[in-house]
């Protein structure tokens, strides 16, 4: 009987489970006291570098804060960048 | 030398008068002598929580500012040997006190006591930075809600800039039956984002209510869970070690009754 409405629950997400999970990107961003202003001043200087090398799609492109998992449930934040390259240019390549 | 505890939330409403005012009254029963510092000063409750309200003559500020004697402006619990009230001021504003004021304050009353707790405002404003002053020790209080536990891990960043390092959590008012049905965070997720030690838990409890409609804490009815809680909270303060009571729900009327026996017996 349990099981089955374990079974349920976790079909719809257990409420807590998302709480948990905001709170933990919120509190990431909290402790490093980061700015979405911040986050875009990174991201527009990541572009400028990038872009000497490829094409991006900046559109496309998804920068945040997160968290990894480390050994020993140790976590630690971590810069993550999502970048869709349209193409390289000819500066990136071998010859 | 007696120490000085001050118990904060960041966020308002999560039960931290309540909290002091049974914590204070549990410490006295065991026969502590404890003084409850009410720091927040132009909204004071804790007198009304505590049922003392009708007898205030002075008040904190008075204090620092040397309209009376310490002595004075102390009210005594006549219903817990050894317990004391320092109420707040209802009308002045947290400016008319300093953190070095409340630091004198709380070395001045660490002759007298064993405990003195300090029932911090909400907020992260001058109030805030009063009540730690004088702290040897912080309870941070939260309850399972984002807001609050969002709240609670700005708070201990601050006690940690202010030397506070190792503050103690008390996560209030817990659900079991939302808990069971994955709609609560549980105690291990709560400990597991703030990451620091559990001073103890305290279930959701209507008596809570009803004790503060009548003035009197939850702490001496032995059929009050909460009580029961915020009594094996006092316990741990003090240094013994004291199992978490057990919250399920199907157990509930058992625990009561275990939780009735174990009082008498401790008594």
């Amino acid at each position: 009987m349990l099981d089955f409405f374990k079974f349920f629950s976790k079909e719809d997400n257990k409420s807590k489970d998302i709480a948990k999970e905001r709170l933990k990107l919120i509190l990431i961003h909290d402790r490093a006291n980061v700015s979405p202003k911040f986050l875009d001043m990174i991201k527009g200087d990541i572009i400028k570098v990038i872009s000497n090398y490829m094409e991006i799609d900046e559109a496309g492109m998804d920068i945040k804060l997160s968290r990894i998992e480390r050994e020993n449930d140790n976590y630690s934040s971590a810069l993550i960048a999502n970048i869709p390259i349209k193409r390289m240019k000819k500066i990136g390549k071998n010859n | 030398m007696g120490e000085v505890i001050v118990i904060t939330s960041g966020k308002g409403g999560v039960g931290k008068t309540t909290t002091t005012a049974n914590i204070g009254t549990a410490l006295a029963l065991e026969g502590k002598q404890v003084v409850l510092i009410d720091a927040d000063i132009g909204l004071r409750n804790l007198d009304v929580v505590m049922g003392l309200e009708n007898r205030i003559v002075y008040d904190l500020v008075d204090v620092v500012e040397g309209v009376c004697r310490l002595k004075q402006a102390l009210i005594r619990d006549k219903r817990f040997k050894g317990l004391y009230l320092l109420p707040a001021a209802q009308t002045r504003d947290k400016n008319a006190v300093n953190p070095e004021q409340m630091k004198n304050l709380c070395e001045e009353l660490k002759k007298h006591f064993d405990y003195i707790l300090i029932d911090c405002p909400a907020g992260i404003e001058q109030g805030f930075k009063n009540a730690i002053a004088g702290a040897d020790r912080a309870i941070v209080i939260t309850v399972p809600e984002v807001s609050s536990v969002r709240d609670a891990d700005r708070i201990i960043g601050l006690l940690s800039a202010q030397g506070l390092n190792t503050p103690l959590l008390v996560v209030n008012r817990l659900r079991m039956d939302m808990v069971k049905k994955g709609d609560m965070m549980d105690i291990d997720d709560t400990i597991d984002i703030l990451g620091i030690d559990l001073l103890g838990v305290v279930p959701d409890d209507e008596r809570i209510i009803v004790s503060s409609n009548r003035g009197e804490p939850a702490v001496i009815e032995a059929s009050s869970l909460a009580g029961q809680a915020y009594r094996n909270i006092a316990k741990r303060i003090m240094g013994e070690d004291v199992p978490l009571i057990q919250l399920e729900n199907n157990d509930r009327f058992i625990d009561k009754l275990l939780g009735l026996f174990k009082s008498k017996k401790k008594n």
